[in-house]
């Protein structure tokens, strides 16, 4: 506040009239940024109240933590926290060792040509939307799909198994969609890094005779560290968001116990069912769990002396 | 000039040029291995390609194969009794042509306003004596970390009429505090002394960023069109929630969306419609509209790579 007001005595008339322009176009912004996204957080008190949407929110009864108590007393709630958690994790941990092993091993593809090849492909689930990966992965997994084509054929089963009709088999195929889309765009980044690290350190490790698998152990992946580190900081915040496309769209109701995530729960609950208290003091716990979750990471990383975000 | 090719330069060592022709070591004999770890490497790049490509292209042989026929399976990459029957009913269902005029209108219509508002928030933050550059662009920042969630988003859009209307697809999501700090880490290269030589010819700062900054800005605006772009191609969580009542705004990501939850309850009492040159089925018309989905974007991504992998690569700066 101090340092505003000083800048406002150091900036003579003349400036002030030059950045007139800029001025109004701020207002534009700061107006935007209000409505869409600084407006729906007045939303939260929704959560403390009995909406009512005749009523409103100035003029719905506050109720207190009622709705958060209801939330944390519904088996189901605790059930999507769970689901939500265990995916978001799975899918966490699956992209990034994924990704990170896609990079070191294409960076050591010596044929250039084939090496771009390569990446162009990899990024191209990237660019397909949701609901084409899960078309597609029902026709691949489905009783005369590929995948029970394949397993069939090396008798590996003998009857086709119906991959969406049994729990145990939905956390896997939400990671390995996730691994198919997301790898080679993932991967980007830590290309880039690679082709920062100093040449003369691969060098140095060939003179020690190091072999490859030692290159990649002592210089590529200390290299290529505080990218790692930066990115799952920056992931690990959005963990419980990680989850909606993707069950929405593959859940049925023979899944439901594992695939239900907040999200779903909160248009389910929310949109659906119109308790609209509900729905947002589900979208609070979300926020507010994200938002520790950012801080714990920050913090820890600020601690070791690594890379950070804030 | 000279600005914009250094910018350039730095795009691509920070991009995904091979890095082996920096490190290129002494040639050694190839120990057994090293020989091993390379056919094993081969092996693995092969099967991913596989995994990544299969998929589209059993799709793209289902759509070009007569309908009852691919239900036998046993269609991988070829189709076996080719037809274009599946283009033409996908061409003549009114809602999924619908669906392909609204998509291309928010992508084009949203690309464009995402991509201006951006830009002028990013230049007005990037200067460096204003004096509200700081506040602004916190402002934004923390949008990037709370929102409000779904349901009071969800209210707040019925609240200002937007539900049912075109404009709930282009006016919520333009600007957004990613693709602004994006540009602005650009911006943010470009060398003062330009500016400050045009404010002595006596430029103001709309000349300044029309005619200065914004021809210089021309690779961080294509990477920022990129994402926008296949964000609003591919979106369809909105036009199920905001405007699921009007059927002439529907997009053809949920057009496809429902041909495919339609094919999965139904895949046991599949109906072929038949007729003199073909027969289709709820299946083969969907991959033609998966592929007809698909198309543009395949068509285009290849061409714009250095633009989004320097984007990207801005994207990971810190705050």
């Amino acid at each position: 506040m101090e340092q505003k007001k000083r800048l406002f005595k150091n900036i003579s008339l003349v400036e002030f009239k030059r950045q007139r322009v800029l001025i109004i176009w701020s207002v534009f912004f700061v107006a935007y940024g209000l409505v869409f996204c600084y407006a729906p957080l007045v939303g939260w008190l929704m959560a403390f109240q009995n909406y009512k949407p005749k009523d409103g929110i100035l003029h719905s009864a506050f109720i207190g933590m009622t709705k958060f108590k209801m939330l944390f007393s519904d088996a189901t709630f605790i059930r999507v926290i769970r689901n939500t958690l265990a995916m978001g994790v799975i899918n966490l941990v699956a992209t990034f060792v994924m990704a990170i092993l896609f990079a070191i091993l294409l960076n050591e593809i010596r044929l250039k040509g084939s090496k771009k090849v390569i990446q162009t492909i990899s990024y191209l689930p990237h660019f397909l939307s949701w609901i084409i990966v899960t078309g597609i992965l029902h026709d691949a997994l489905s009783g005369s799909g590929i995948v029970n084509e394949l397993l069939t054929k090396f008798h590996l089963v003998s009857q086709p198994i119906n991959f969406f009709a049994h729990e145990e088999y939905f956390w896997p195929i939400v990671a390995f969609a996730n691994v198919w889309k997301e790898t080679g765009w993932n991967a980007i980044i830590y290309l880039a890094a690679i082709t920062a690290i100093d040449p003369s350190l691969y060098e140095a490790a060939a003179i020690d005779g190091a072999g490859r698998w030692n290159k990649i152990k002592y210089v590529t992946l200390p290299g290529i560290k505080p990218t790692i580190i930066i990115l799952l900081i920056m992931n690990i915040g959005n963990v419980l968001n990680a989850g909606f496309e993707i069950q929405y769209l593959l859940g049925n109701g023979l899944v439901q116990q594992v695939s239900q995530t907040i999200d779903i729960y909160v248009l389910k609950w929310g949109i659906s069912q119109m308790d609209y208290s509900l729905g947002t003091a589900a979208g609070i716990f979300k926020s507010a769990v994200s938002i520790v979750l950012i801080l714990i990471c920050n913090t820890i990383a600020k601690r070791h002396g690594e890379e950070r975000l804030f | 000039m000279e600005m914009a090719l250094t910018n350039k330069k730095n795009f691509n060592e920070g991009g995904y040029s091979a890095p082996e022709e920096k490190y290129k070591i002494r040639k050694r004999k190839a120990s057994p291995g090293d020989i091993a770890f390379h056919i094993c490497n081969g092996i693995f790049m092969i099967l991913f390609v596989v995994i990544t490509l299969y998929p589209v292209l059993n799709t793209l042989a289902i759509s070009l194969n007569d309908g009852t026929d691919a239900l036998r399976g046993g269609i991988y990459l070829i189709p076996r009794k080719f037809s274009l029957k599946n283009y033409a009913t996908v061409l003549q269902k009114d809602n999924l042509m619908i669906g392909a005029v609204v998509t291309v209108a928010r992508t084009l219509i949203g690309t464009a306003l995402a991509l201006i508002t951006n830009a002028i928030l990013a230049f007005i933050v990037s200067r460096k004596n204003f004096i509200f550059a700081k506040q602004l662009s916190l402002f934004w920042v923390i949008t990037m970390y709370v929102n409000g969630g779904m349901i009071p988003i969800f209210l707040l859009y019925k609240g200002l009429g937007l539900t049912n209307s075109f404009a709930v697809y282009v006016i919520p999501g333009m600007v957004s505090a990613f693709n602004m700090l994006v540009i602005r880490t650009y911006m943010r290269g470009i060398p003062d002394s330009l500016e400050e030589s045009a404010q002595l010819d006596g430029a103001g700062y709309t000349t300044i960023f029309l005619h200065i900054i914004s021809p210089l800005c021309k690779p961080v605006y294509a990477t920022v069109a990129l994402f926008v772009a296949v964000g609003q191609w591919n979106s369809w969580f909105d036009a199920m929630l905001y405007n699921r009542m009007s059927d002439n705004l529907t997009t053809l990501q949920y057009e496809l969306m429902k041909l495919l939850s339609s094919v999965t309850n139904q895949s046991s009492s599949v109906e072929a419609m038949k007729n003199s040159s073909g027969s289709v089925t709820p299946m083969s018309v969907r991959a033609a509209a998966t592929i007809i989905t698909m198309l543009p974007i395949i068509c285009i991504y290849p061409f714009l790579q250095q633009y989004f992998v320097s984007g990207l690569t801005l994207g990971g700066v810190k705050e």
